[in-house]
């Protein structure tokens, strides 16, 4: 009996490691960055002298890729998730696929950068330009999207299904009128966390060439962008200190993103399994 | 002249035989029970008047299905045509979540009617005839889940009878129900026979003698019986039958 | 005309999902082709057993041990980190804590995955250093220690959160006979059902290593970019990513032969990770099967 409750305080201890870490974390930049945080450094351009450097161009180059990431990772994600629910019997190229999808879920973030730079910026000649690097984060969530998705699909109950296709419906008609609404919620959950991995993703987008200094709002998807992660290494591998408060500044806004995308996530995921069970 | 025939079933699961040469003719305005312990394959050949086995991936029919004389298989049918035309209402009230309104005008929808008025009335005909209006008339916007059992099987008959089938097809429908709605969807089930031909799977022989014309027995893939119901329940041909109807298996 | 609709559809969905098969395919052909290029000018045996990394000095040397070792030594720092501590919690969660607090350890854990991994790279340099600084002053300002510290804690909740789920995917009936034969909570939770879901705690562990292998921008900002064949962990590494994304900043032309290094790095580093993840996924059918 002793044993088992000096392994339950023990439990409990490493419990408490993984959070304490996390308040550290947290604590430590705020301390840092907190104060350096005001309109300026928002809407500011980068720049040489750390007290005047902000991160405007960064928090557009963000918004960018993540747009055009959502807009091109969705529909073929998602219809990708309807194939393999809906139409694929079991057969070989079915299992290949899943095969192949939970491979892809476990390449190294980096690795679809190197893609993305052969594919994107040399071979289709986009060059370093938000859309090579928003078509990298696409094939990077993709992945995520498609397994949320197919979790998602498979909560539908069947019965639904048959009452549409005994109305007379096609199958894309009872995919497209019962099947999507009915598990929106799930599906939306999982877009969201796909997006807060985009947002908070650099490697990749460093080795398609997003640049560190980059001294303007990008204005169309062929345009050089850089995004917030970026900046923030680039200012944390500096040497001078005010460059170190910038970065901890930069870290609170990234942050303040990925938890309100996180955030929204579970409150939706919440909300959906409290609803009426089939 | 019969609104349902079938000739020589034989359907397989992979390996497993479970129907075994089944023929069967059924008259328009009629409604006939199929009857037979769990397993039986009753609720299998069912599904086979609107094709719902197609589904299936493993699943294998020979033999043929006509429908006012027309073989569903062999004949080159629009699958999805034809199960406008075949109604099926399921064990479990299977509401879509969406309004009640938007549960009864979707066969109409995928077909693509989109004109105001004749959606309203479609959808206060169906829901008349399934007599569930004057419950839910004042609440057709709400979700169709909020309905209780009763109140949804009805309205899965409602949204089965607003796309105008000639046939429908039960599979158990007052399994899921308490005693008080049972009696009214067995009621309707009475009214609905002068309009259409059904075809009803049950497992309560009560509710096939009380509300069938004709009685199927099916025991391990094979039809054993089919007769008008009082000959089933009280002087059938076959031993196996006797058996069944007096309880002493199943 | 509807048939046609139909088809046009599916035609649509299945190119779609073939898309993540073109992905894998264009993966392993560029990074093959590079390779290939690389290897015409490099020998093979030089590459995989050469101590010195010196694609961007005069003298260039191509031996991936360095990168190899310093990829190791922070994985294995932050899984000496992650395993007892991920265990413990999954084991403590799913057999002594009530739903309740289950229901709310959980996603707070999850948040350590979800934190952008630059942040604990900033947190690894600037904090966790300087702190153990003042425990070994010969720790180096960037060395292998922090930063594997920091990846560890990352990798926790993928640890314990898998592990709980196959924890939890042990029948009950499995517990209940454990307890019925006097067994201690302890010894239910190590002897019985540990075990049981062994396979499950193992593909945990499998993916927190191949996530800790390919993991970039922790190492890249707090573990230094020296190749070193060394296994100390209070020196200044580098890692194959961190190689990948120093060549990436700098201004190496394009196809010259340091330039098509990053591919040879590149292989290497996919190689690991995709024999990891193929063992996991194998082992996750495997025990899936056992319970249904």
């Amino acid at each position: 009996m002793f044993k088992d409750s000096l392994f339950k305080y023990f439990a409990i201890f490493c419990t408490s490691i993984g959070l304490i870490v996390l308040a550290l974390l947290l604590f430590d930049i705020f301390s840092k960055g907190l104060t350096r945080i005001d309109w300026d450094f928002i809407t500011n351009l980068p720049s040489r002298r750390p007290e005047r450097a902000g991160i405007l161009t960064a928090l557009f180059g963000m918004m960018w890729i993540v747009t055009l990431t959502i807009l091109i990772a969705c529909p073929i994600g998602i219809a990708a998730a309807v194939y393999l629910e809906e139409y694929s019997s079991k057969n070989r190229f079915a299992k290949f696929i899943e095969i192949n999808i939970s491979n892809l879920a476990g390449v190294p973030s980096i690795i679809y950068g190197i893609l993305g730079l052969e594919v994107f910026v040399r071979l289709l000649k986009l060059g370093n330009s938000v859309l090579a690097g928003s078509l990298t984060l696409s094939l990077l969530v993709l992945p995520v999207i498609i397994v949320a998705t197919r979790e998602a699909i498979k909560s539908v109950p069947n019965s639904l299904r048959e009452a549409s296709i005994g109305l007379g419906a096609t199958p894309w008609q009872t995919i497209q009128r019962i099947v999507l609404p009915a598990c929106f919620g799930s599906i939306l959950t999982g877009i969201i966390l796909a997006i807060s991995r985009a947002v908070g993703e650099t490697a990749p987008l460093i080795v398609v060439g997003a640049l560190v200094y980059v001294p303007f709002v990008p204005q169309t998807p062929m345009d050089q962008f850089t995004v917030l992660p970026i900046q923030i290494f680039n200012w944390t591998s500096r040497p001078q200190h005010g460059f170190v408060v910038n970065a901890a500044a930069g870290i609170i806004i990234l942050l303040l993103f990925v938890f309100l995308l996180n955030s929204i996530a579970i409150i939706l995921r919440n909300r959906h399994n409290k609803r009426v069970k089939y | 002249m019969y609104k349902l025939e079938a000739r020589d079933i034989q359907l397989y699961y992979g390996q497993k035989h479970a129907l075994k040469g089944i023929s069967m003719a059924i008259k328009p305005n009629t409604v006939t029970a199929f009857i037979g312990p769990s397993g039986c394959g009753k609720s299998t050949f069912l599904r086979c008047f609107n094709r719902m086995n197609d589904l299936i991936d493993t699943c294998r029919i020979e033999g043929e299905i006509l429908i006012d004389g027309r073989d569903i298989y062999k004949d080159r049918i629009n699958v999805v045509d034809h199960r406008k035309k075949i109604g099926m209402v399921f064990q479990k009230p299977n509401p879509f979540p969406k309004s009640i309104f938007e549960n009864v005008a979707y066969g109409l929808r995928i077909n693509g009617i989109t004109h105001k008025k004749f959606l309203e009335e479609t959808v206060e005909r169906s829901l008349r005839q399934a007599a569930l209006w004057d419950e839910v008339k004042d609440d057709l916007k709400k979700s169709a889940l909020a309905l209780s059992g009763g109140q949804q099987q009805r309205l899965c008959i409602a949204r089965t009878l607003a796309v105008e089938p000639s046939v429908i097809l039960m599979d158990e429908p007052c399994s899921a129900l308490d005693p008080i709605s049972t009696a009214k969807v067995e009621e309707l089930i009475h009214e609905l026979k002068n309009k259409y031909t059904i075809v009803m799977v049950t497992h309560n022989m009560q509710q096939a003698a009380r509300v069938s014309d004709r009685t199927a027995f099916f025991y391990l893939g094979e039809l054993i019986e089919y007769d008008d119901t009082p000959t089933i329940f009280t002087n059938p041909a076959k031993e196996a039958t006797q058996n069944y109807v007096t309880g002493r298996f199943g | 005309m509807q048939k046609i609709k139909e088809k046009s559809i599916e035609a649509f969905l299945i190119l779609c999902a073939s898309i993540t098969v073109f992905t894998t395919l264009g993966i392993i052909v560029i990074l093959s082709i590079e390779t290939f290029q690389f290897f015409r000018e490099v020998s093979v045996f030089e590459f995989f057993t050469g101590t010195e990394w010196t694609p961007l000095f005069a003298i260039k040397k191509y031996g991936i041990l360095p990168l190899v070792a310093g990829t190791l030594l922070t994985t294995l720092i932050a899984i000496a980190v992650a395993l007892p501590l991920g265990l413990t919690i999954a084991v403590y969660l799913n057999e002594y804590a009530d739903q309740r607090l289950k229901a709310v350890i959980k996603p707070l854990l999850e948040i350590l995955a979800a934190i952008p991994t630059v942040v604990y790279g900033f947190f690894a340099l600037t904090f966790v250093t300087p702190v153990l600084q003042k425990i070994i002053p010969s720790l180096s300002g960037f060395n292998a220690l922090s930063a594997g510290l920091v990846m560890g804690v990352m990798i926790i909740p993928y640890v314990s959160s898998l592990s709980e789920d196959a924890l939890s995917a042990v029948p009950k009936s499995l517990r209940e006979a454990a307890y019925g034969m006097g067994s201690t909570r302890l010894q239910t939770a190590f002897k019985v059902m540990l075990p049981a879901a062994s396979s499950g705690v193992i593909v945990s562990v499998i993916l927190a290593i191949s996530r800790a292998i390919g993991e970039t921008m922790i190492v890249a900002v707090a573990a230094g970019q020296e190749p070193k064949f060394t296994f100390n962990p209070l020196q200044s590494i580098e890692t194959i990513t961190t190689y990948i994304v120093q060549v990436s900043m700098g201004d190496v032309p394009q196809n010259s032969l340091e330039f098509r290094s990053i591919f040879a790095a590149g292989i290497t580093l996919f190689g690991l990770t995709f024999i990891l993840n193929n063992i996991s996924y194998w082992m996750k059918q495997k025990y899936q099967q056992k319970y249904e």
